[in-house]
């Protein structure tokens, strides 16, 4: 036991992020990054700090602001045989680039009927910081959980976040990898060997009964903050966290859902044509017949999210409401 | 009818071609033009659907362009209007008429249709069917040849990359952010510019401060030039210099191709605005018999030699036009195939 604790070193988020990258440039040489200020600057979050003195400047390409047009080259740069990964300096400037990822990065193995594979990775922050403003407050997974083509991730600790990167970095399709504006400086032992994790799977983060609550990124950590609440008066929901928006994991849900009957969604995209939205409408399609009360969504508000705090706390959900909506969802008698 | 532009001439000395080369010159704008009036019949004949750009006029283009390449080593990148780019690149005939029957022959497998040919194994990018989409894609492609020659120092990857668009494209952002990156990093690849005056009913001088579209190279720090894009070897002199400087480690070009195209749009445009005056103006010009006459003049070949080669692509599009009919549709079971890599 003493000798496993010393193989493992406390790692904040944005480092194993790093560490992730590092592992898979020194593995493959054909891995680059691309991106506004990855190189030099080492990134808006530290998460390349420096990689460039080890591989260089074309490894560690810095872009003019170009969204569009440097997705576009990486979308190039994939068809040829590279394995770029860009980083969205913020994951909302990413709407710049909507037409390379939507109908490029994509639809383009389809519509070439299988002639081409695009093996790149789009990664960086997404969500509701503190007080950012509307634009740098994106929930950008929902936008583009239409696009066919496309695989969804969002990392929740550093120990899933490095795993789950490595595995999208070796991934021959194009991922979507939102990590969380806030959660960059969460630490964790991680593990000192090398370790990936599957991209198609989810986390059971708590086991429990009573009902079962899908959760992603950052709402990962309010709902587990709201169960230590719950657990004392009694309750005892099982948590699930997605980690992969697309595809779904349903395996992974539809057994939970068995089991406890209840499902809540707790997300921070908003409420309309969100990741919930769509969870809600697949427990209908596959697993009504189970559903002991109607699926319930805490999502964030329509609005774009203001700038002003307090507003900014209405707008997304807060630990309180899930205590609540447990209590509530629990109490409805069969 | 707008003052027409002086067209640049070209020493001869620079563009004299040997019978070998100009006979498949000749042979490649043929293949071109057959192919495309073979489709528009197919259209009018309810074979074929949706929008279909064609590309007559415009092939000595194409084939000046992509004949002064390695054609199926470098990478050719067009747009919604390719039949023609994924000939000269070497698709046979037959698989892009399979393509825009629909049928599972097709180069893309029946899932892309005429503005989405591909082809990974004649390096054929892609067509891209939104405006712009294409060049930042191309320039992906001439950036892996200098990440594997420069970072990963492999010299044969010495590719160079071909990005074709038109004069409408020229008005949007991707293409000066392209042309900024190319410069920046002396990426090996021809911005090729089908200057064809139209960008379907908005004519260029009312779309464009800066109608010499040659002349934005300069500003980004990259030669720019302008060609007679009716003159297969005024285009293929060009083409040559600036492959040669691209596989030479010393950046890209941006090349404005004046042409016209003999048609609408597309199939579906009534082509209500371009003047009679202007389209027999151009017609007169016709890139295929003026190089007709000039391999003549030039005793490279003679009339029956040219109607040999010209009775041969018929032959060729006949038999691709049988083949894409008796060609099977794609197996409804494999309606989810492709969208992803393991797929």
């Amino acid at each position: 036991m003493q000798r496993l604790e010393k193989a493992m070193a406390e790692t904040l988020f944005f480092n194993a992020l790093r560490e992730a990258i590092d592992e898979e440039m020194a593995r493959d040489s054909t891995v680059m990054v691309m991106g506004e200020d990855v190189g030099h600057y080492g990134g808006s979050y530290k998460v390349t700090k420096d990689l460039y003195k080890k591989y260089g400047d074309l490894r560690l390409l810095d872009t003019p602001i170009a969204e569009n047009s440097f997705t576009g080259m990486a979308v190039g740069a994939a068809m040829t045989g590279l394995r770029p990964i860009i980083e969205g300096m913020n994951m909302g400037f990413l709407l710049l680039a909507f037409n390379q990822i939507a109908n490029n990065a994509g639809m383009l193995r389809y519509t070439s009927g299988g002639n081409f594979k695009i093996p790149m990775v789009i990664r960086g922050p997404g969500g509701v910081g503190r007080q950012l403003g509307a634009e740098h407050s994106q929930r950008l997974e929902a936008y583009f959980q239409a696009v066919p083509g496309l695989k969804i991730v969002a990392c929740s600790t550093p120990y899933n976040a490095k795993g789950l990167l490595k595995a999208a970095i070796r991934d021959d399709n194009p991922v979507l990898f939102f990590e969380h504006v806030l959660l960059y400086n969460l630490k964790e032992n991680l593990p000192d060997g090398e370790y990936v994790l599957p991209l198609d799977k989810a986390e059971v983060v708590r086991k429990g009964e009573d009902v079962t609550i899908l959760t992603y990124s950052r709402m990962r950590h309010h709902v587990m903050q709201a169960v230590k609440t719950l657990e004392k008066e009694g309750y005892d929901p099982e948590v699930i966290d997605l980690l992969s928006l697309k595809p779904l994991d349903f395996e992974t849900i539809g057994a939970s859902i068995r089991k406890t009957h209840r499902v809540m969604v707790v997300e921070e995209c908003m409420r309309t044509g969100g990741i919930g939205a769509e969870i809600v409408a697949s427990i209908n399609d596959r697993l009504f017949d189970e559903l002991d009360a109607p699926v319930l969504r805490l999502s964030s508000q329509d609005i774009p999210t203001p700038y002003n705090g307090a507003m900014e706390n209405l707008t997304i959900v807060q630990p309180q409401q899930i205590i609540e909506a447990v209590r509530k969802m629990v109490a409805v008698k069969v | 009818m707008v003052q027409e532009r002086t067209f640049p001439t070209i020493q001869s000395a620079s563009a004299q071609v040997t019978q070998e080369e100009g006979l498949r010159l000749y042979r490649d704008m043929i293949l071109g033009r057959f192919f495309e009036d073979k489709c528009a019949e197919m259209y009018y004949r309810g074979k074929m659907f949706g929008f279909v750009h064609l590309y007559n006029g415009q092939e000595a283009v194409s084939t000046g362009v992509i004949q002064a390449m390695r054609p199926g080593q470098d990478y050719v990148c067009s747009t919604y209007r390719d039949h023609v780019h994924a000939l000269s690149a070497g698709v046979p005939a037959r698989n892009v008429m399979a393509e825009l029957f629909g049928k599972a022959t097709g180069c893309s497998k029946g899932r892309g249709g005429s503005m989405h040919l591909f082809s990974a194994e004649h390096k054929l990018l892609g067509g891209f069917a939104f405006i712009g989409e294409g060049i930042p894609v191309a320039l992906g492609a001439a950036f892996q040849s200098k990440y594997r020659r420069e970072a990963l120092g492999d010299a044969s990857f010495d590719q160079v990359t071909a990005a074709f668009f038109g004069d409408g494209t020229t008005n949007n952002g991707q293409f000066f952010e392209c042309l900024n990156m190319a410069a920046l990093w002396k990426l090996p690849i021809l911005f090729v510019v089908e200057n064809n005056k139209w960008a379907i009913g908005m004519a260029h001088e009312r779309a464009t401060s800066q109608q010499e579209i040659y002349k934005k190279a300069s500003v980004f720090g990259l030669p720019g030039y302008e060609v007679d894009g009716m003159d297969v070897l005024a285009v293929r002199a060009i083409a040559q210099e600036a492959v040669a400087r691209a596989r030479a480690g010393e950046g890209p070009t941006l090349i404005e191709c004046l042409t016209y195209r003999f048609r609408g749009h597309s199939l579906a445009d009534p082509d209500e605005l371009r003047s009679k005056d202007e389209k027999e103006a151009w017609l007169a010009r016709d890139p295929i018999k003026k190089f007709a006459a000039y391999m003549v003049e030039q005793n490279l070949a003679d009339q029956s030699e040219l109607k040999a080669i010209e009775k041969e692509i018929q032959a060729e599009i006949d038999e691709a036009v049988e083949f894409a009919l008796g060609s099977p549709e794609p197996d409804p079971a494999e309606l989810y195939k492709y969208i992803f890599a393991e797929d």
